[in-house]
């Protein structure tokens, strides 16, 4: 770990300022500097990823996007940004200014929070905290209250009607992120992130044994970022802008930072759960070039963000019932189902000597057999279900046109 | 131990002050010239008909009890499965008994229809 490029400018930053100062106010310092700089990484993801968005978006849809603001328009959200700044500030009337200024304060820190435990090398994590994935759990938990709060403090009926819908989806979409990542917790044993990782070195990538859970995670955590299919609570062509409709200039842009600053802690968490984070197989990263450790988690979670951005412009919005019926009717019960049968085949698996260490390749087949059945099995329930609705929608429609005939007959 | 949450601590303060400080930055910067139609509550162009403050459908209340059910209760799932690798085959059964009685808890409220939009 000495031989770290990263490592050796904290130490020898460290050493430098350890020549003047007491060694508890070097810590201080130490760690001021690597919240900033992880916020400040942040931020600039989010101009970086606001840019990929739209190019994104608008070549899905026969446009060019952002072009004349620098070379492909990269210098786009500069210029976002300094309209956001100079824009008029309006507050209506009868708002509750308090609770109206702080939520987008609120939604913007709370995608921030997750950065502190999301690691981009071996020692380069802002903390490796015991409950890590937990940590991050229960930080998502502040989401619905930024949108909770907005939405009840503009005095708008699109905004209340925004957050009502905002809270029930993040909140249910909660069950099945929580469910999916126990099995990871359970596989790796612990829940340091860097713990998963090391994991995930000594045996496989979870992505391979866990398939289910990967799907399950990216689905739930593209709802709790409030993406793609699953953006109820702005849902621009109904309710306008959902809760963050009566938020202008900065305070606008801070919801928008929160969204994707969110949308790409979800990435960078799944690409730590289920891409190996910051390793590669067959290639230790750490001994290695210095800066190739987060060049590989930034370009497996960039990919990620692709996926979403390719899922939002594929997808029309689902309706408010279709999402909960998805969720609760869906998601929870075959995350339920993933976690019983991944821990009884793991504990059988290991204790006939196939266990994720001893013999990955059996292992691996065998989970990944379990999960590729339990979601063919899974869909085809949900298709047969859906098929029977369909088939008794069609004998309600077609009863009253038959009469219509009888009818026309009897007359003629 | 104490000294990674306190780690938690500075980045929570670091973390406000940088989603605040464009926020200061722009209330330094930005014109300000408030009127009543301006300032009035956005709704299709109309004038805003009532308080946005009102009774709601109950419904979303459901959804956040089955929510609180089931969040309270996969928490207990957290310790099991970190010790996981280490409990016998038994524990691992109980606790397969304990995802069941979850599961039961899901059929009973589909069954009773409060997973039903209405």
């Amino acid at each position: 770990m000495g031989n770290n490029f990263w490592i050796a400018i904290a130490d020898a930053l460290r050493g430098w300022m350890g020549g003047f100062m007491p060694p508890v106010g070097v810590d201080v310092v130490m760690a001021f500097l690597r919240a900033i700089v992880l916020a400040v990484f942040g931020l600039l993801m989010f101009m970086v990823l606001t840019w990929i968005e739209r190019k994104g978006i608008a070549r899905f849809q026969d446009r060019l996007g952002p072009n004349k603001a620098g070379p492909y328009g990269l210098l786009q959200p500069i210029a976002d940004g300094v309209k956001a700044i100079t824009k008029e500030d309006i507050t209506p009337a009868n708002a509750d200014r308090f609770v109206y200024n702080i939520a987008p304060i609120l939604a913007a820190m709370g995608s921030l929070l997750v950065y502190a435990v999301v690691p981009f090398g071996q020692g380069m994590i802002g903390v490796d905290l015991d409950i890590g994935i937990f940590y991050i759990l229960v930080v998502g938990s502040l989401g619905p209250l930024a949108v909770l709060i907005s939405g009840w403090s503009s005095s708008n009926k699109y905004a209340l009607l925004g957050a009502f819908r905002g809270v029930a989806q993040l909140i249910s979409y909660e069950v099945p992120q929580i469910l999916s990542v126990v099995t990871v917790i359970m596989i790796a044993g612990t829940m340091s992130m860097i713990g998963i990782v090391d994991k995930q070195v000594a045996s496989t990538w979870f992505i391979v044994p866990l398939p289910l859970s990967a799907l399950i995670l990216l689905l739930s955590g593209m709802a709790e970022a409030g993406r793609g299919p699953f953006d109820l609570l702005e849902a621009d062509s109904e309710i306008v802008a959902g809760y963050h409709i009566e938020y202008s200039g900065m305070k606008f842009a801070m919801f928008f930072l929160g969204e994707y600053v969110h949308a790409f802690a979800v990435s960078a968490v799944f690409s730590t759960l289920f891409l190996g984070g910051w390793q590669l197989p067959f290639f230790n990263v750490d001994n290695t070039i210095p800066w190739i450790g987060p060049l590989v988690i930034l370009v497996k979670s960039l990919f990620i963000f692709w996926v979403m951005v390719w899922i939002r412009a594929t997808f029309p919005r689902l309706r408010i019932d279709h999402l909960l019926n998805f969720n609760w009717k869906f998601l929870v019960p075959l995350s339920l189902l993933n976690v019983a049968v991944v821990a009884l085949l793991d504990r059988l698996l290991s204790s006939a000597g196939y266990g994720a260490v001893d013999n990955t390749t059996v292992w691996t087949l065998v989970l990944l057999a379990a999960n590729l059945a339990m979601l063919f099995g899974a869909l085809w329930l949900m298709g047969r279900r859906g098929r029977r609705a369909r088939q008794v929608d069609q004998v309600v429609e077609e009863r009253p046109a038959a009469v219509e005939y009888a009818h026309a007959e009897s007359v003629h | 131990m104490l000294e990674s949450y306190s780690f938690i601590g500075v980045f929570i303060v670091v973390a406000a002050g940088i989603a605040s400080a464009p926020l200061l930055l722009a209330w330094l910067l930005r014109p300000s010239k408030p009127n009543p139609i301006k300032s009035s509550v956005y709704e299709c162009g109309i004038e805003t008909y009532g308080d946005a403050w009102v009774q709601f459908k109950a419904q979303y209340y459901v959804y956040a009890l089955v929510f609180v059910l089931f969040d309270v209760e996969t928490v207990f799932l957290f310790p099991w499965a970190l010790v996981y690798n280490q409990l016998p085959l038994f524990a691992v059964i109980e606790m397969l008994i304990f995802i069941l009685i979850l599961a039961g808890a899901l059929i009973y409220a589909w069954r009773k229809g409060d997973l039903e939009w209405v």
